[in-house]
C-alpha cells in the first residue's frame, strides 16, 4: 500500500499542470454527444473537455484515437489527444453504444 | 440486454484470464485458494471504491488522475510479476520436485503466492470498476433494469466459464511443463502491462516522447474484438502501438529474462540454499 501511494505521488510530480492549450467542449446528455461531430486541427495536440450531464456514468471511448475514460454522472473529464493525421475518427460511449456515437474530424 | 452482457463479459474475461493463469502458476502450493480469493475480494472492494470516487479521481492532477492511477497499479503489477518470475527461477525446480515427491501440497512458495495475489487484486480492481460503474448506471437509470441485470449476470457467468476453461487447459499440462508455461505467460503478461502503463502515461501527458504509431494491424486483428482483447490481456497485443509502448514491452521482457538468467547462474555453483 505504501509503495502504491509513493509511486502515485512520484508520478504526480510529472503530471502536467493546467493545460494552456484551448479546450474543445463536448457534452453528453440523454446518452448522446453534442456536438456529435467535432472538428480539430490535424497534426496538433488538442484537449477535449467532456461533460457528462446525465446522472449515470459513461465511458468515453475511441478505438480510433485510442482513448478510454470513465466519466461519472454530472462530472467532466479532460482528454488529451496526441497530434492526429487528417481524417475521421469515431468515438462512442461504451455504456450506451446504441445512442452515444460521435465522430472527430482532424483537418 | 445484449449490450450489458457484452460489457460485463468483456471485463470479467479480462480479469478472469489473469486469475486463471495465477491459479495455474500456483498449483499445488498450500493456501493458494484463500490468497487468490482474498486478491479477488480486495479487487472487488477496490473496484467499488474506485467507482465511488470516479469523479474525484478523474479530476485529480489536472484531469489525469484516472490515467495516473491506472499506470500506478499496472507498474505495481509489473514489478510483482517480475519478482515472482525471478523467485521461480531460483526455487521453481525444488518446488516442482517437491510436488512430485510429496504428491500434492507444498508449503514452500508462500512468498510468490502473496505477490501474485497483488496481481489478481490489480486485475480485478481495474476491470471491476468499469463493471461496477456500468451496473450503477443501470440502477440509477432504473429503466429496463430486469433485462439489463439479466444480461449482466449472464455476462458474468460466461466470463467466469471462459476463464475457468483457460485454467483447466493450463493445469491439464504435464506437471513438468506447468511452471515453465505459466512462467512464460506471466512474463508476457508483465510486458503487456508495462506497455499499457506507458499508454496511460502518454494519455496523461506525462510522457511525450516516442509516441508515433509503429505499426497498424487493426485490419488483421482489431484489439476491440473479443479475440484481440484476450490477446491484449494475455500477451499485450496492440493493433497500433506507439514506439514507446513497444520499447517498454521489449525492455520488460529483456529485464525479466536477464534477471532469471542471473538468478539461475547464481544458483548453479552453490550446493546448499
Amino acid at each position: 500500500m505504501r509503495t502504491l501511494i509513493g509511486l502515485f505521488a512520484l508520478l504526480m510530480i510529472f503530471a502536467p499542470v493546467a493545460n494552456a492549450a484551448e479546450e474543445i467542449a463536448v457534452t453528453i446528455k440523454d446518452h448522446k454527444f453534442s456536438p456529435d461531430e467535432i472538428h480539430v486541427p490535424a497534426n496538433q495536440a488538442v484537449t477535449l473537455r467532456v461533460t457528462n450531464a446525465d446522472a449515470t456514468p459513461e465511458e468515453f471511448e475511441s478505438h480510433d484515437f485510442d482513448v478510454e475514460k470513465v466519466i461519472a454522472g454530472g462530472q467532466s473529464a479532460i482528454i488529451r489527444l496526441q497530434p492526429l493525421d487528417a481524417g475521421p475518427y469515431r468515438f462512442y460511449g461504451e455504456y450506451h453504444e446504441d445512442t452515444a456515437q460521435g465522430v472527430l474530424v482532424a483537418e | 440486454m445484449l449490450g450489458a452482457l457484452v460489457i460485463v463479459f468483456r471485463e470479467v474475461v479480462e480479469a478472469g484470464l489473469v486469475v486463471g493463469i495465477v491459479l495455474a502458476a500456483t498449483r499445488g502450493i498450500a493456501g493458494r485458494s484463500w490468497r487468490v480469493s482474498l486478491g479477488i475480494l480486495c479487487g472487488v472492494l477496490g473496484a467499488s471504491i474506485v467507482a465511488a470516487f470516479a469523479g474525484a479521481i478523474s479530476n485529480a492532477f489536472a484531469g489525469s488522475g484516472q490515467e495516473l492511477l491506472n499506470a500506478t497499479v499496472l507498474i505495481i503489477a509489473v514489478v510483482s510479476l517480475t519478482w515472482h518470475n525471478v523467485w521461480m527461477a531460483e526455487h521453481g525446480r525444488e518446488l516442482a520436485a517437491d510436488m512430485r515427491r510429496v504428491g500434492t501440497e507444498v508449503s514452500e512458495g508462500q512468498k510468490p503466492l502473496a505477490v501474485l495475489a497483488i496481481v489478481v487484486f490489480v486485475a480485478v480492481m481495474r476491470e471491476g470498476s468499469e463493471v461496477v460503474l456500468f451496473l450503477y448506471g443501470i440502477v440509477v437509470a432504473g429503466t429496463d433494469m430486469g433485462s439489463l441485470l439479466t444480461g449482466g449476470v449472464l455476462g458474468l457467468a460466461a466470463g467466469a466459464a471462459l476463464s475457468a476453461l483457460s485454467y483447466y487447459g493450463l493445469v491439464a499440462l504435464p506437471l513438468r511443463y506447468i511452471f515453465s508455461v505459466t512462467g512464460l505467460l506471466l512474463t508476457l503478461l508483465a510486458a503487456g502491462m508495462a506497455a499499457q502503463a506507458v499508454h496511460f502515461l502518454q494519455l496523461a501527458g506525462v510522457i511525450n516522447v516516442f509516441q508515433s504509431r509503429l505499426w497498424d494491424t487493426s485490419w488483421l486483428l482489431s484489439d476491440s474484438s473479443i479475440l484481440g482483447r484476450m490477446l491484449h490481456v494475455l500477451i499485450g497485443y496492440e493493433d497500433r502501438p506507439t514506439e514507446l509502448q513497444v520499447i517498454a514491452y521489449a525492455a520488460t521482457l529483456a529485464i525479466i529474462l536477464v534477471l532469471i538468467r542471473m538468478a539461475r547462474s547464481e544458483r548453479q555453483p552453490r550446493t546448499a540454499s
